[in-house]
């Protein structure tokens, strides 16, 4: 049986479900029958997912356990902040056409070099992409090649998010410092406020997550895919085989970050504003355990697990700020000890997946941690 | 205007600088000065008796100052104290009835050189260290018109250290007085740049209107200077990196024995530090209700103990309680202590409150002393002495007890040690609670100079991983350079790329240090290496 028709085959059940449920939640707000701020909300939950299949990629299919991916998903986010910012022009509070309200505010005269271009909505997109790929390409490049691996490379991109947040903290890194970016106006011409714009954000932002599941499918179920996974369960002995693994690692690596970007461009919009917290080593470790329990090495498992632990997380801090950070711990505590496959584990026991390559995969996810 | 007053007086009114301090004969004319109904003759009287070195002179200035000098017609002077009674200012003598009395009226030049002739007179103090304030006070005012008191209070001074600081500060006045010679200028240049300092500097920078020898001998000596205080920066980054070197390496050595020798990596371990930070807390509380005030200096001594007891007792419980099903699984282990990390911060947030608790200093650690231009403060210096007695008493543990035998056994071949009989699982547990305690010990010296808060931990996570790191894992000596190299390094890149730049420099620094070198400065050799 060639897997080559199966990578092909487009499973139509995670993308009509995501892009269905952005729709309906849409339409209820659009509607009237359910309150606005739904639509952001259920936007942030599927720009997490973004983030969860991104962090699910490198670390369920390449056994990477990335602690930094939110700089990758926050660095996008700056990219999309940035024509955000462009496009506020006179409108804002000191009126100056040309520079943001934070420089007029720091006596900045002129704009700096990178903030050229941000204007124009396809560049904008372009970097996007570019700069979390860029970063991701160097780190990738230096860490794989000197077989840097385990919790190591968890620690240095831990190291790498943290550094990131710490000079984006600074004033003169000239991205608002504390502030971050925000006051946005609109987009594309676009009120951003307006509840069809968000509408729109939100269904753009489920096309998009289909998108990539669709695209991470592929890609895991190709020859390519195939090699990553023997490369995340027997790294020294696909090398043996002629493989190298640290090109494998680094495309998966760069592909991974590029979503995030992506991920961070439509999270900004919906939220309203960016800044340095989103680089937090707490955020990524909590996307991390969003792809724990969901299930990792599987791709429809991290979406749910990013909507459900954020849904919890929405309730808990509403109802009980306390209780979250208590129930955060004990998630990680118990997926990590009792549920190592996660949710999808669960499904999967009651229901024999007749799909061999992420039954494989699945099972492969356990040994592949030591 | 007050310098022109005291050269004025002293030149019209001192027998000679070095003349004989004749009590009676030299205070005289300033008395009657001071009796005069002339304000410019009352001023030039105080600044005569301020350097007359006449032991009436303090009460008769203050008396002036006071507004409790009174002179008669005849100009003898007279004061009043507290009682409405008088004395005879210039014998001391009480007055039964000195007769009709006027005030001794002041106007604001007169005040001037009361306050000039105050400050003179306290060169001539009894106290010694009043005597280096004024030497002191008039370096860094320096006023040509004090010469001749400096020289008097140098002539008879006793204590050599203040005798300096009069010299110095002598010196200063000289380069300001119009006349000086040129020997005598360049005499004083060589005192400051002896002296040295930042105020010496200053001094000699500020200088003009000098001989050309003497501006060329005095810009020498500002060049010279600040090699000194480029040397003695360079001194005190040192020395704070060492300071900081040491708090990384009581938050890291703990870690090197949980992550370095049984490979457990404990995300949760930088709140082993809080929990140390908050038995301190927790022991200085009880300390104030039920022990003696008097014995309040020994809370810290006490807290150490508790500390390493409380941590170790967690660490011993997560370890049976959690990370065991994790071994061989560090990424799982990761994911799990990180949970519980999050658990332990927001148990100590419900138990004593988000914001920070007090822990105080206690007297015998707390001060400072000064080496050169060296500012070393007390605290530091002991948790630097803790951190290394920390370092080489874990070596011990190591190497010379049963169970550094055991712990170094089960890490080398676990299946062998088990075969000879070793409880490995035991081992494992009180290597974790070893490391753990560690941790809370580290946490008490962190409360002394960090705010103890639910977050305390957290700021030092990442650094010690990092020192781990660099320093190469399951090794105790690497782990101690580590930390002082890195903390080192982080106060020398601070003034030059500021505080949060240095930061991100230094880890950007590891990361391409890592790539170079994965097992870090100091990689294990031989079998123990191939794990």
């Amino acid at each position: 049986m060639s897997p080559a028709p199966r990578a092909l085959a487009v499973p139509l059940a995670v993308p009509v479900i995501v892009t269905g449920t952005a729709v309906l939640v849409a339409a209820l707000a659009l509607g009237g029958v359910a309150p606005a701020y739904i639509v952001s909300l259920y936007g942030k939950y599927l720009c997490y997912g973004i983030l969860a299949l991104a962090v699910d990629l490198v670390w369920g299919f390449g056994g990477i356990l990335s602690l930094g991916h939110a700089a990758f998903f926050a660095l996008g986010g700056y990219a999309m902040g940035m024509y955000l910012m462009r496009q506020i022009g006179p409108r804002g509070v000191y009126g100056d056409p040309l520079l943001p309200d934070f420089m007029v505010f720091l006596n900045w005269h002129a704009l700096p070099w990178y903030w050229h271009g941000f204007s124009h909505f396809p560049f904008a997109l372009v970097m996007v992409m570019l700069v979390p790929g860029l970063l991701a390409l160097v780190f990738g490049y230096l860490a794989f090649r000197s077989r840097v691996s385990g919790v190591y490379l968890s620690i240095i991109t831990q190291a790498l998010t943290y550094a990131l947040l710490l000079a984006f903290f600074r004033n003169d890194m000239g991205f608002g410092g504390n502030n971050g970016l925000t006051d946005f106006k609109d987009i594309l011409g676009f009120n951003i406020e307006s509840g069809r714009t968000r509408a729109a954000l939100l269904v753009a932002t489920g096309v998009v997550l289909s998108l990539q599941y669709v695209l991470a499918r592929a890609v895991t179920r190709s020859r390519f895919g195939k090699v990553l996974i023997a490369v995340r369960d027997a790294e020294s002995r696909t090398r043996f085989l002629g493989y190298r693994p640290e090109s494998y690692k680094l495309v998966i690596w760069v592909l991974s970050a590029v979503m995030a970007g992506i991920g961070g461009a439509l999270y900004v919009p919906q939220i309203g504003i960016i800044n340095p917290g989103e680089f937090a080593p707490t955020n990524s470790i909590e996307a991390v355990i969003w792809v724990a329990v969901g299930g990792r090495g599987t791709l429809a498992g991290p979406i749910l697990g990013a909507v459900l632990v954020n849904f919890a997380k929405t309730l808990l801090t509403g109802t009980l700020p306390e209780a979250w950070l208590y129930a955060l711990g004990f998630l990680f505590v118990f997926v990590t000890l009792v549920m190592p496959k996660g949710l999808m584990g669960l499904v999967r026991m009651r229901r024999r997946d007749d799909v061999p390559g992420a039954a494989a995969a699945a099972s492969a996810a356990k040994e592949a941690t030591g | 205007m007050r310098a022109l007053l005291l050269v004025v007086a002293l030149l019209g009114l001192l027998v000679g600088p070095h003349g004989p301090a004749s009590a009676e004969g030299g205070v005289a004319p300033a008395l009657a000065a001071l009796s005069s109904r002339h304000y410019d003759d009352i001023a030039n009287g105080v600044a005569a008796l301020a350097v007359s070195g006449d032991p009436r002179a303090a009460a008769i200035l203050g008396a002036l100052q006071g507004g409790r000098l009174y002179a008669r017609a005849d100009h003898a002077l007279f004061i009043r104290g507290p009682d409405g009674t008088y004395v005879d200012a210039a014998t001391g003598a009480p007055a039964a009835d000195p007769g009709t009395l006027r005030e001794v009226r002041v106007n604001n030049a007169v005040r001037r050189a009361l306050d000039a002739g105050l400050g003179a007179l306290r060169l001539f103090a009894p106290d010694a260290a009043v005597r280096a304030t004024a030497a002191d006070t008039l370096f860094a005012q320096p006023d040509p018109a004090a010469i001749p008191a400096l020289d008097r209070a140098i002539a008879s001074e006793p204590d050599a250290g203040v005798k300096t600081r009069m010299e110095q500060a002598r010196a200063a006045a000289i380069l300001q007085k119009p006349d000086a010679s040129e020997a005598d200028r360049l005499a004083a240049v060589a005192t400051l740049r002896a002296r040295g300092g930042l105020e010496a500097r200053g001094l000699l920078e500020g200088l003009s209107g000098q001989p050309p020898a003497v501006a060329h001998a005095a810009a020498a000596a500002v060049s010279a200077l600040d090699f000194d205080l480029r040397l003695w920066n360079y001194a005190q980054s040192a020395w704070y990196g060492l300071s900081l070197g040491s708090v990384l390496l009581l938050a890291a050595t703990g870690l090197a024995i949980t992550f370095g020798v049984m490979g457990v990596i404990n995300m949760a371990h930088g709140e082993m530090v809080m929990l140390g930070a908050y038995a301190t807390y927790v022991v200085q509380v009880l300390f104030r209700a039920y022990v003696p005030p008097g014995l309040y200096g020994l809370s810290i001594p006490v807290a150490i103990p508790v500390a390493f007891v409380v941590a170790g007792i967690v660490g011993i419980a997560i370890e049976r309680l959690m990370i065991r099903f994790l071994y061989g699984r560090p990424l799982e282990t990761l994911l799990a202590t990180f949970g519980l990390s999050l658990i332990l911060q927001q148990a100590v947030r419900t138990i004593f409150g988000p914001t920070n608790r007090d822990v105080d200093t206690p007297a015998w650690m707390s001060g400072a002393t000064q080496i050169g231009g060296l500012q070393i403060t007390f605290n530091r210096l002991y948790i630097i002495l803790f951190a290394v007695g920390v370092l080489f008493a874990l070596m011990a543990v190591l190497r010379r007890t049963p169970l550094g035998l055991q712990m170094r056994a089960v890490t080398q071949n676990r299946r062998m040690a088990a075969a000879m009989g070793i409880r490995t699982p035991w081992v494992d547990a009180l290597t974790f609670g070893l490391g753990s305690g560690v941790a809370g010990m580290a946490g008490v010296a962190l409360s002394q100079i960090d705010n103890v808060s639910p977050n305390l931990g957290q700021g030092y996570i990442i650094d010690s991983f990092m020192v781990v790191v660099f320093g190469g894992v399951g090794n105790l000596w690497g782990t101690a350079v580590g930390a002082v190299v890195l903390g080192v390094i982080n106060k020398f890149l601070e003034p030059v790329a500021g505080a949060v730049l240095g930061k991100i420099v230094v880890l950007v620094l590891l990361i391409l240090f890592i790539q170079r070198r994965p097992r870090g400065m100091f990689p294990l050799k031989g079998r123990a290496a191939e794990a």
